[in-house]
């Protein structure tokens, strides 16, 4: 059985010109699939260059060297077939929760009358069909993020591409929101790419989880792939014996390249 | 502190500054009076003038001028302000390129372009116009540029992966942020439109608050100054209070200042 491969990333490197002149290479040959379906987690220490991936995956950014290919297509300008939930605040603040949803079938000619309650639908199934009319600022943190969600679902993106999507939110609303992605996830099982730091939260959302060493030139040192039954729910889940497997195995490998970068943020913090 | 005190402090000013006024300029303190009838006037005679204007119906006619005038200024200098504005922050090399003479048009104090646009656009009241557009049109211009430039850039890659096109990152993402910073210098640049109307009229005009007041100065008649002063701060004061309502309605996606809903 061959599932088509949804991301493919071929030892793209990611580099940057530095204000000096000098050539800071954040990504060295990544290598990188992600099947159709798949719940793929990327997980590193900060400043790794897990973001700069993403963003190359979304056509965001260029690789300096490599190619990325979206359904074995190289890609060209931004990734159509993607949606991407940000780590910041990215809603519209000035729209409404609805039309904020909403603008997502909006851009492509879908008549706003026939846009509208599909927007509805989706808040309600994010949760906030009572909010419709809220601006961003009127919601807190979590709600915010589920506005996002349901942005980026409405387009019915065959990719989903997620940037520590939780990162800003506390540890419970963190489980809450993990669950109801799995949920969404689960109806129709999109391509995923979830970039954390969090290693427990990885392992309790994806079928792979792909760790990176330290920047700068971090590079792709481990792969493991998840066994555990889903549907999963998160809480649940992080009481399971093979979680705790998994996690001291992965966090082995982990803890050193966590404690190099961050004897290296402190190097360049003294070095400055 | 609860309004009606507030009020009733607020009130209290008044009242103290008012009789103060009264009782100083009509009753001799140590047998001298401490603010002479010549340079200050009083109160009474004041609002005697305030009344005989109103009753009289002279007064409208001005305060329309003057507000016709107001509204124009703000009106074309906004939409110049924005227009450019919006131009010069999506061209990075024609802002560089005006860059050191826009600085150098907002250094000039404007009130010495009025006798040039008495000049070019005659005593009427669009050289009034003119000098309001040159106050509100940087006000504007400024800000618009800014909301251009300063739109968040994850906001902005949002838009571009949810499918935008450039001219829809302009109305949906661009626009609405440059109005935003429009609105937030919404009472400065009224203001102003106000300020340009009335110093043109000051300096050489047939009808307006400000020709009023210059016509009361000319015969040194103070009270008539002093009463134009008041029909003027109280018309800035409606209008800011027009505007007040205006925002409330427009930018209620916006967070208060004190940051709760």
């Amino acid at each position: 059985m061959t599932t088509p491969t949804a991301v493919a990333l071929e030892d793209a490197k990611v580099a940057f010109r530095l204000g000096d002149g000098r050539v800071y290479t954040a990504v060295e040959k990544a290598h990188l699939a992600v099947a159709q379906g798949e719940f793929v987690a990327i997980v590193g220490p900060t400043g790794c260059g897990k973001s700069t991936l993403l963003n190359i995956a979304a056509g965001l950014l260029r690789p300096a060297a490599g190619s990325v290919k979206i359904f074995d297509r190289p890609l060209a300008g931004l990734n159509r077939d993607a949606g991407y939930l940000f780590q910041a605040d990215a809603l519209f603040p000035w729209k409404t929760a609805l039309d904020n949803v909403s603008i997502g079938l909006e851009i492509k000619g879908t008549p706003r009358a026939e846009a509208l309650p599909r927007a509805q639908k989706w808040l309600t199934s994010v949760g906030l069909g009572a909010f419709a009319n809220r601006y961003p600022h009127m919601l807190s943190g979590g709600q915010r993020k589920r506005v996002a969600l349901a942005q980026v679902l409405i387009r019915d993106p065959k990719i989903l591409l997620m940037d520590e999507p939780f990162g800003p939110l506390d540890a419970q609303t963190r489980q809450v929101m993990g669950n109801l992605l799995l949920d969404l996830w689960n109806a129709d099982r999109k391509a995923v790419l979830f970039v954390t730091h969090d290693l427990e939260e990885a392992i309790a959302l994806a079928d792979r989880v792909v760790i990176m060493s330290a920047g700068p030139s971090s590079r792709i040192i481990g792969d493991w792939r998840v066994s555990l039954p889903r549907p999963r729910d998160i809480f649940e889940v992080r009481l399971d014996k093979e979680f705790h497997a998994l996690h001291r195995e992965i966090w082995s490998v982990l803890k050193d390249e966590v404690m190099k970068g961050y004897a290296q943020s402190t190097q360049a913090a003294e070095a400055v | 502190m609860s309004r009606p005190t507030l009020l009733a402090l607020q009130v209290l000013v008044a009242v103290v500054c008012i009789v103060l006024w009264q009782v100083l300029s009509t009753v001799p303190v140590f047998g001298k009076i401490l603010l002479p009838p010549f340079f200050f006037s009083n109160p009474f005679d004041v609002f005697s003038q305030i009344v005989k204007w109103f009753a009289s119906g002279v007064i409208w006619k001005h305060l329309g001028i003057t507000l016709a005038e107001s509204i124009l200024a703000f009106v074309i200098g906004s939409l110049g302000g924005v227009l450019v504005g919006f131009w010069f922050a999506r061209q990075p090399l024609v802002a560089a390129v005006f860059d050191p003479y826009v600085k150098m048009v907002n250094a000039l104090p404007r009130v010495v372009l009025a006798p040039i646009f008495a000049l070019w656009l005659g005593l009427g009241i669009w050289s009034k116009v003119a000098l309001g557009v040159t106050l509100v049109f940087f006000i504007v211009f400024f800000n618009v540029y800014q909301g251009v430039k300063e739109v968040s850039r994850t906001v902005l890659d949002n838009g571009r992966m949810l499918g935008m096109s450039e001219r829809q990152l302009m109305q949906h993402v661009y626009w609405p942020s440059a109005l935003s910073w429009m609105f937030s210098s919404l009472h400065t640049s009224v203001g102003f439109a106000v300020v340009g109307a009335v110093v043109g009229e000051y300096l050489g005009s047939a009808a307006g608050l400000g020709y009023l007041i210059q016509q009361a100065e000319g015969v040194f008649d103070v009270a008539g100054v002093f009463a134009g002063m008041f029909v003027l701060s109280a018309f800035v004061i409606l209008i800011d209070y027009g505007v007040t309502l205006v925002e409330r309605r427009l930018l209620v996606w916006r967070p208060t200042v004190d940051g709760r809903g």
